[in-house]
């Protein structure tokens, strides 16, 4: 820990309690900034505007989802703040990636390796590509923790099995001399989680960390994640296309949607009262577990829009059940619901002109209920969004 | 990026993460942007491939060469050529002259016409044996590939036996039993691709047989014969002539280093091997008439070589966005 | 069906009214098993009995490799299981030659996972969609029959005429899958996984193609998903499976809302929910390797309530309730997920909430 402010030290300790009243610590509070980040892929077809100016900031302490669908531009984003991505002749990056301080989006490899592993660790989505099948499991654990702990060879086995005991592994002390394929793919994850946690970071980037697992399994993993968290008081940004999996395990989602972020608000926030239809749209299309069988499910429309060309105005606008001429010439930029009739003081910002829950919404669906179309031509009928 | 601010920092970055780019270009290609295509077909391609892929000056250079080979061998009887098997004892060893261009051999024959007809031998040996190798390699790796057990077993045997058996016993046997003529020859190297064909096929075989649109034929009752010809054939086909190019341009040189131990094209017929063979004997005073249809030989397989592994490579990205 | 979930009323008898009693495909002692290299045989699916009724949407759910899977493509006789038989309009598909079982097939057909392999790269919408009308030798019939079923899955013919497969969306391709399905006209329609490769959005889109289908064409579904959400909502009746062998079968509400087999109490407690937390406790350990299954229960290594009666006797398919079926010695009755196991029969063996397990091997 290196605190370089005074609010900065003020941050974590105020982290459980005060996490959705960070307003004024914009600057200092957060453990990792992200400003006004893009990126785009020349290809030869076109330009792939991948991320468009995508701007986050992640409290010490904090769990912040980032929600997308293919196409959405999570996956691009998250590789350039981890530093995967680079800029070069065909990939064309800006913006600012700042962690603790240090500017990562300036750092070259070398910088970047005494960042990564230390104080920023990663799981990813496959457990099999990100350990090594030719290693035994102790082995790839110790690794990290001679490079960047200086521990002697035994220091670093014994931390290397109560780590991966920490991680819930049975028989640790055999599970070191195994190698990834005699472990099933949930111990496989716990076995990742492990060596992401040996040196005690301060920040864990989880991207789809539990999309290749069973649902018993990917509960357990999610647990344990959110248990570490807590207890380690690590900050989390998890990256994830199920909505679902991030209701009771994040303290803000970020929703992202052709490359842009269209929400942004607390999680409980988000789900009592979404605004972009986006949000609620996906929240509909998910088949409810309680209730009854054969219900027709609210379908979005189309499909996700093509980033080689990227619909005019409001990326949503072609499959928005609300959408008006507006939403197709102008696209909203992030608003804040504070300035709504009904909004909560909490920071929940969204990118519509039409948003959810306002007079401004019901009227736009009466009218495109009313011509039997959205401005975008899109059929919409009465019954498409349930209240 | 002309207008970036930080150009100085991206390009140092942009070094230090060159070797993981590839890796990750062509997983975001596929977890990213594949569901983002363009109804039209284009495909969002791995960029750096994309643009590294700009047709290179080299690639006409060596169709161009490819082409005007074939074009005069095929065309030869109506070029105003000399005729390659009739003696001109004014030519004997004869130099470059406005007669004939390319000077003349050890008997006085026309260098040039025997170089155009020597062309139509090896590249029918080249083709010919390629086209049979990889017709009757194709279909019984797709039937080893499909049917899988006791067929595929058998052919495995086959396939290990004749690998193991060295292929100039086997050219020579051939020549010593049935005697030195074209067809011969085309249908010993035809046998001796057999092999590697089946190999290729199956492989391929394998794989394509695992993807869904087999199984659904199946499904709704295709018989093997149809799901073979129908389904698999057309996945199969690209990979196996991408590598039957390349064969062509190494069956070329077989055939000229046959021709040159004599187990090649009987002479009279012109051949770029018999040709390098005619003239060794005079190497060192009269070189050309060694070196000469040996720079066209290896002009010849180079350009084959460049034009097939850059379409095999092409045709790989194109596969990978399939 | 209503469903206010009083925890009194948990098994309530389902109204049986809608799929007929009529059998249309009954699965008989299915085993399927294949080699594992080194001598060892992965018992994929080990005896699976099951009827499905005409017209009714049978979900089958599990964890991956638990064989549901390998069951569908053991119904399709792709490839034949290793015994047991598949009985399906009063024939055995198991007992007949292949060139018989093909001549059924046009009644019986599937779709698969991946919307993207499913579809030949090398070949145009049209000739994909008619090549089963070509194959049964109604080529003839192609030019009317192709258009109507790309219309009825939601597809322009005029826009897909020329086009190939890596031209479309992975929810498209889907629907071409469906289309190409659908063009024999079959009874049964095996689904396996179809939503699962596509994205929330889309998921929805092909879940309700498919239940409009299911009306347009009288079709019979079993669909094959681990998506417990997805399987709710479409099936009529659920096949819970675990480890190659079926631990439940009951009516979808009524399973979901009260599983009498510990597996399906714990899948269905795992099931991250829109509205909050999960619904139960989180269990333990993963599913054992199908090369070496547990002796007896096969879910006892993970089981709350197993007992050494567990690990010595298979437990025989029963009927716990009328139209609920169980393969369990210690059934939960009358205790709704939400509500804790009862102390009593959980005994010692219960896990303790939030503390990371141990996970099993």
């Amino acid at each position: 820990m290196r605190p370089t402010t005074p609010q900065a030290e003020k941050a974590p300790t105020t982290a459980a309690p005060g996490r959705h009243a960070r307003r004024e610590g914009f600057e200092d509070g957060a453990l990792l900034t992200v400003e006004d980040v893009h990126v785009r892929f020349h290809t030869r077809n076109g330009v792939v505007h991948a991320v468009e100016g995508v701007s986050l900031e992640l409290s010490e302490g904090e769990v912040l989802a980032v929600v997308g669908e293919s196409g959405s531009g999570k996956t691009v984003f998250t590789r350039r703040v981890m530093g995967l991505i680079a800029g070069s002749r065909d990939t064309e990056v800006s913006g600012t990636v700042t962690f603790d301080g240090i500017t990562l989006s300036e750092l070259d490899a070398k910088g970047l390796s005494k960042v990564w592993g230390k104080e920023i660790a990663l799981v990813l989505q496959d457990p099999m590509t990100s350990l090594n099948p030719v290693k035994r499991i102790g082995a790839q654990i110790t690794e990290t923790l001679i490079l960047h702990q200086k521990l002697s060879k035994q220091d670093a086995n014994a931390r290397a099995i109560e780590l991966l005991r920490s991680v819930g592994l049975s028989e640790p002390e055999r599970r070191v001399r195994q190698y990834p394929h005699e472990l099933s793919g949930g111990m496989r994850q716990r076995v990742t989680i492990a060596i992401a946690l040996s040196c005690s970071p301060r920040l864990l980037l989880a991207d789809e960390p539990t999309t290749a697992l069973d649902v018993t399994v990917q509960a357990q993993i999610l647990d344990l994640l959110g248990d570490l968290q807590s207890r380690l008081g690590m900050a989390m940004l998890l990256v994830t296309h199920d909505l679902r999996v991030v209701r009771s395990r994040s303290d803000r989602i970020a929703v992202m949607y052709a490359g842009r972020i269209v929400e942004t608000a607390p999680t409980k926030d988000l789900f009592d009262s979404p605004r972009m239809p986006y949000t609620e749209a996906l929240m509909n299309a998910v088949p409810p577990i309680t209730g009854p069988n054969h219900v027709r499910l609210a379908v979005i429309p189309g499909r996700p829009p093509d980033l080689l060309a990227p619909p005019k105005g409001c990326r949503f606008s072609p499959r928005c059940p609300y959408a008006q001429d507006r939403c197709l010439t102008e696209e909203p930029p992030l608003r804040d619901a504070a300035d709504l009739p009904d909004g909560s003081a909490v920071e929940h910002s969204y990118r519509c002109w039409y948003p959810v829950g306002t007079p401004e919404n019901a009227e736009a669906r009466r009218v495109n209920v009313e011509r039997g179309e959205t401005a975008a031509g899109t059929p919409v009928t009465g019954e498409m969004v349930p209240a | 990026m002309p207008d970036s601010p930080k150009t100085t920092t991206t390009t140092s970055l942009e070094k230090a993460a060159v070797t993981d780019r590839d890796a990750i270009d062509s997983e975001i290609t596929s977890a990213d942007l594949d569901l983002v295509e363009p109804i039209t077909g284009a495909t969002a391609t791995e960029p750096a491939k994309a643009r590294r892929s700009r047709t290179p000056f080299g690639w006409y250079l060596a169709w161009f060469w490819i082409a005007a080979i074939v074009i005069s061998a095929i065309f030869a009887p109506l070029l105003p050529l000399w005729d390659p098997a009739v003696p001109d004892y004014n030519n004997v060893f004869g130099g470059i002259t406005p007669q004939h261009w390319l000077g003349g051999d050890t008997l006085g024959r026309d260098n040039l016409s025997r170089i155009i007809y020597g062309a139509r031998a090896s590249l029918l040996v080249g083709l010919c044996a390629v086209l049979l190798g990889a017709i009757v390699g194709g279909i019984l790796g797709m039937v080893a590939g499909y049917f899988r057990g006791r067929t595929e077993r058998v052919l495995a045997l086959i396939t290990d036996v004749v690998l193991a058996f060295p292929g100039l016993v086997l050219i020579i046997a051939i020549v010593a039993i049935l005697g030195a003529s074209l067809t011969n020859l085309i249908v010993g190297l035809a046998i001796l691709s057999v092999p590697t064909f089946i190999r290729l096929s199956r492989a391929t075989t394998l794989v394509v047989t695992q993807r869904e649109f087999v199984q659904a034929a199946r499904a709704y009752g295709c018989r093997p014969m149809r799901i073979i010809l129908r389904e698999i054939a057309p996945n199969v086909v690209m990979p196996v002539a991408a590598y039957g190019f390349i064969m062509v341009g190494v069956f070329i040189v077989v055939e000229g280093s046959l021709s040159f131990l004599g187990l090649g094209i009987p002479p009279p017929t012109p051949s770029w091997g018999g040709m390098i063979a005619g003239g060794r004997t005079q190497l060192i005073e009269y070189p050309h008439i060694s070196l000469i249809p040996a720079a066209v030989m290896f002009l010849t397989v180079l350009s084959i070589n460049y034009v097939g592994e850059r379409s095999r490579k092409l045709f790989e990205v194109r596969e990978s966005n399939l | 069906m209503s469903s206010t979930t009083d925890s009194s009323v948990v098994l309530e008898k389902p109204a049986e009214d809608k799929p007929s009693e009529d059998v249309v495909l009954r699965l008989e002692d299915l085993v399927v098993e294949f080699p594992a290299g080194a001598g060892q045989i992965v018992h994929a699916v080990s005896g699976i009995n099951l009827e499905v009724r005409r017209g009714e949407t049978l979900g089958l759910v599990g964890e991956s490799g638990c064989g549901k899977s390998t069951t569908g493509r053991a119904i399709m006789q792709l490839p034949k299981p290793t015994s047991g038989s598949v009985h399906f309009d009063g024939r055995d598909l198991a007992s007949l030659s292949s060139e018989e079982v093909r001549k059924l097939r046009p009644k019986l057909q599937m779709i698969f996972q991946d919307p993207i392999s499913s579809l030949n790269p090398r070949r145009r919408i049209p000739d994909i969609v008619g090549d089963p009308l070509v194959v049964w030798g109604r080529g003839a019939e192609k030019a009317k029959v192709v258009p109507e079923v790309l219309r009825a899955v939601g597809l322009d013919p005029e826009q897909v005429a020329d086009r190939r497969p890596h031209q479309f969306s992975g929810g498209q391709c889907q629907r071409v899958s469906i289309a190409r399905a659908l063009v024999l006209e079959p009874e049964v329609l095996i689904c396996d996984e179809p939503v699962s490769a596509l994205d929330v959005s889309v998921q929805a889109q092909i879940l309700n193609l498919l239940e409009d289908m299911k009306a347009r064409y009288g079709l019979t579904l079993v669909f094959i998903a681990h998506d417990l959400g997805v399987v709710r909502n479409i099936s009529d009746r659920v096949a819970v499976m675990y480890l190659g062998r079926i631990c439940e079968l009951g009516p979808t509400e009524a399973l979901f809302d009260a599983p009498v087999h510990p597996y399906t109490r714990l899948l269905v407690s795992s099931i991250p929910s829109m509205e909050g937390a999960q619904r139960g406790e989180v269990g333990t350990g993963e599913m054992p390797s199908p090369v070496s299954p547990p002796s007896g229960c096969r879910f006892r290594t993970r089981c709350p309530l197993a007992t050494d009666r567990c690990a010595s006797e298979v437990p025989e398919m029963r009927e716990v309730a009328p139209g609920r079926f169980t393969a369990c010695h210690h059934p939960i009755l009358d205790t709704p997920v939400e509500a804790p196991l009862p102390a009593a029969v959980a005994g010692d063996h219960s896990t303790n909430g939030t503390a990371p397990a141990p996970a099993d091997s």
